[in-house]
């Protein structure tokens, strides 16, 4: 197995002519899937963004066997060709999920938890963006708090719950590997990418996707805000590894909120307090993350 | 060689999936078909099968699943019931949309509410449209066979679409009968491999790498439908040929779509579907002692519907008597209107009257067994002699109240149901 690294990506393009947004995350993020994973890679797209954009015939955007799942059963249809890749004894066959943040967090997350459950050997990766962007930015169960959608116009409604945490929940399921990456950082992406492949069993990527359509940002926006949703300590970079968490980056002082924030319409009409409110949430966050690696690294059992 | 073993209809099911080698079984439990999926656990854990048993957490799930391993090629097999059918509804579109061969068996169930978990056939026939092939057996031999014969018909080429097998719920999943079981190597005589040939349509190629389950717009759209159409009504002419090669290689079941009883000669016929035609065709032979000239229509296959077929039965020209009267008796109800099965033959009926001229036979719809209410033969004769009845009755006089009327319905054990009493009641 050769290693995947951005220096080593192939220049072999497996998904061409999508019509996808200018600036899309989700489609930077699958673009380097296929090239790190190759021409043997099956890959399960529920309906969302990435499917609208891909599989239209009778044009398809994909290079590699590609599938539309049912809404609320990716995980479910990468666990329907995972056995035929045990009941026929193939090798090297990389099978991926690639699902939005409602396809993963809201309606597909039960048959997520059934694959995850089995120890199907396959690679789930959630791009986030944050709301349903594909139905025209609804509130999903990832969206921020604070955040504006179609459905959260105030920015208010969406206070009422705090984005679901998907690593604690796939880690929960005690699989081998999972991690969160962002766009922002490609090396790092790829590193865990390269990792999740090898893993024999489930593995999960959670990952930071911007959506300038959705978020009311610059097309050329999507790196920085993947960079600086980091530096803010909103969006940590973590590694679950057989039974320990690893926080990539902890940094000594995170970047101002309003350096994330401010570039975003979804995220104008933001009161100062509620702006010390997520900071307060952040750090509450970071102080339960330390706690948690402190506790896997000394664990015995991990 | 064959073996006869003691067996439920459950149980016909798990050897016939056994026989038909999937590589995958996806199991989710929901009464009364947990039995087929408890059996096949057992086959799949002796190493009686080699196949992939996958506890799913849902029936979704299930069929979802089933439609990734079908995708790689594979020969798949799930079952469900009720609540369960329903919930993989999305699916059912999906999977038959997808073109993808594949074999199901349904334990018809009531569906709530109110809760109930007895037999009725109100869960398949709400998924009548849902581009499924649908087969209801009479009895576990039958239901047996069906299963190897769907996935003949299923794999088919030109057919490429699902078939849903549906048993009683109780009544036949659950009661015992003498069954032929076949011997494997007969069986892999007459099946085809149990992986899909390389090319296929509907399936991955590591040489030419596929895009499934795609999108299409309203330009195209429609050319797709057409051809699930067109493959649909294509499938009867499989489904014949499948079993009349079935009937050379084991020597036994129906071929058609259709099974008469005692229908050449009779003036009062009974079509129905499922496990009660037993019932019905002990009290055929009950009034046709009587003399009364009574027969019987079972309906084998819903989708396909066997209009042809149909027709062919009540029109024939070397019947001996003229039908008079029909009646629809099944375990359903599509609420403000009347049951699903009779809906169907009155379509068929009026096509053929609005083509030929004149008059259809009339049709009484006879909705029973709800919930697993139990049908005797009494009520099976009693039915029969409304039939009878209502004809002679409704020669006598236009204004009877046993003539059939718009939206008459008659539940069994109730008054038949018409808006007047209704209007009688309130007032």
């Amino acid at each position: 197995m050769k290693k995947i690294s951005i220096k080593m990506l192939p220049d072999d393009e497996y998904f061409v002519g999508h019509k996808g947004c200018g600036g899309c995350g989700g489609s930077l993020i699958l673009r380097w899937t296929l090239k790190a994973l190759g021409e043997r890679c099956h890959i399960v797209i529920p309906a969302g963004c990435m499917s609208a954009i891909g599989f239209i015939y009778p044009q398809m955007a994909l290079g590699v066997n590609a599938m539309i799942a049912p809404f609320a059963a990716t995980g479910a249809v990468l666990s329907g060709i995972a056995a035929v890749i045990r009941a026929k004894g193939l090798t090297d066959i990389p099978v991926v999920g690639f699902a939005g943040d409602g396809a993963t967090a809201d309606i597909g997350l039960q048959s997520l938890s059934g694959a995850l459950d089995r120890r199907e050997k396959i690679i789930y990766i959630c791009y986030d963006n944050e709301a349903y962007m594909n139905t025209g930015i609804q509130r999903s169960s990832a969206t921020p708090q604070g955040a504006r959608t179609t459905t959260s116009p105030s920015g208010q409604t969406a206070f009422a719950g705090s984005k679901k945490d998907l690593l604690r929940i796939a880690a929960a399921h005690g699989i081998p590997y999972a991690a969160t990456a962002s766009v922002g950082h490609p090396a790092d992406f790829l590193r865990k990418l390269d990792r999740a492949r090898q893993i024999d069993g489930p593995s999960f990527l959670h990952v930071f996707a911007p959506c300038p359509t959705g978020w009311g940002c610059a097309t050329d926006a999507t790196t920085e805000l993947g960079r600086s949703v980091v530096t803010t300590g909103l969006w940590p970079l973590l590694e679950w590894d057989h039974g320990k968490i690893r926080i990539n980056q902890a940094p000594h002082s995170f970047a101002p909120l309003a350096t994330y924030l401010a570039p975003q319409a979804r995220f104008r009409g933001l009161e100062a307090n509620q702006i010390e409110a997520l900071a307060a949430e952040r750090d509450r966050t970071w102080v339960a993350l330390r706690a948690w690696e402190r506790e896997t690294t000394n664990s015995v059992l991990a | 060689m064959a073996s006869v073993e003691f067996l439920s209809g459950n149980e016909a099911v798990a050897q016939a999936v056994r026989l038909a080698r999937p590589r995958v079984i996806a199991a989710y439990p929901i009464t009364p078909q947990t039995t087929v999926v408890e059996r096949l656990s057992e086959i799949v854990e002796a190493g009686e099968l080699d196949a992939q048993f996958v506890h799913v957490e849902s029936e979704h799930s299930a069929l979802a699943l089933l439609m990734g391993s079908a995708a790689m090629g594979a020969r798949t097999f799930t079952a469900t019931s009720s609540q369960g059918l329903l919930y993989m509804a999305e699916c059912l579109y999906y999977a038959s949309g997808g073109r993808w061969p594949l074999v199901m068996m349904n334990a018809n169930r009531a569906l709530a509410l109110p809760w109930n978990i007895y037999g009725d056939q109100s869960d398949s026939l709400a998924l009548i449209s849902s581009g499924w092939i649908q087969a209801y057996a009479e009895d576990a031999q039958e239901a047996l066979d069906m299963i190897i014969q769907a996935y003949a018909v299923a794999e088919d080429i030109e057919v490429r679409t699902p078939v849903l097998v549906n048993l009683d719920g109780f009544v036949l999943t659950h009661t015992y009968e003498a069954v032929s079981v076949p011997d494997q190597l007969e069986v892999d005589r007459f099946l085809p491999p149990p992986d899909l040939p390389e090319g296929y349509p509907g399936t991955f190629s590591m040489s030419k790498p596929q895009s499934l389950a795609i999108t299409a717009g309203p330009g195209d759209y429609t050319v797709f439908k057409y051809q699930q159409h067109a493959a649909v009504m294509h499938s009867a002419a499989v489904i014949r040929s499948v079993g009349e090669k079935f009937h050379q290689h084991f020597g036994r079941g129906a071929t058609g779509l259709i099974e008469g009883y005692r229908s050449e000669d009779a003036e009062f016929i009974l079509i129905t579907l499922g496990s009660v035609s037993g019932t019905v065709r002990q009290a055929i032979d009950e009034l046709r002692r009587q003399g009364v000239a009574v027969g019987m229509l079972r309906l084998r296959y819903l989708r396909p519907f066997p209009t042809e077929e149909l027709v062919e039965y009540l029109y024939s020209s070397t019947r001996t008597r003229h039908v008079q009267n029909i009646g629809v008796l099944e375990k359903d109800i599509s609420f403000g209107h009347q049951g699903s099965v009779s809906l169907e033959v009155k379509s068929a009926l009026y096509e053929y009257a609005s083509r030929q001229g004149g008059a259809a036979v009339p049709v009484l719809n006879f909705v029973a067994g709800l919930g697993g209410q139990d049908i005797s033969g009494e009520d099976v004769q009693n039915i029969f002699l409304e039939l009878a009845s209502s004809v002679n009755a409704a020669n006598q006089s236009q204004q009877t109240l046993s003539a059939p009327g718009f939206s008459d319905v008659r539940f069994l054990g109730l008054e038949p149901f018409r808006e007047e009493n209704q209007h009688q009641d309130a007032a």
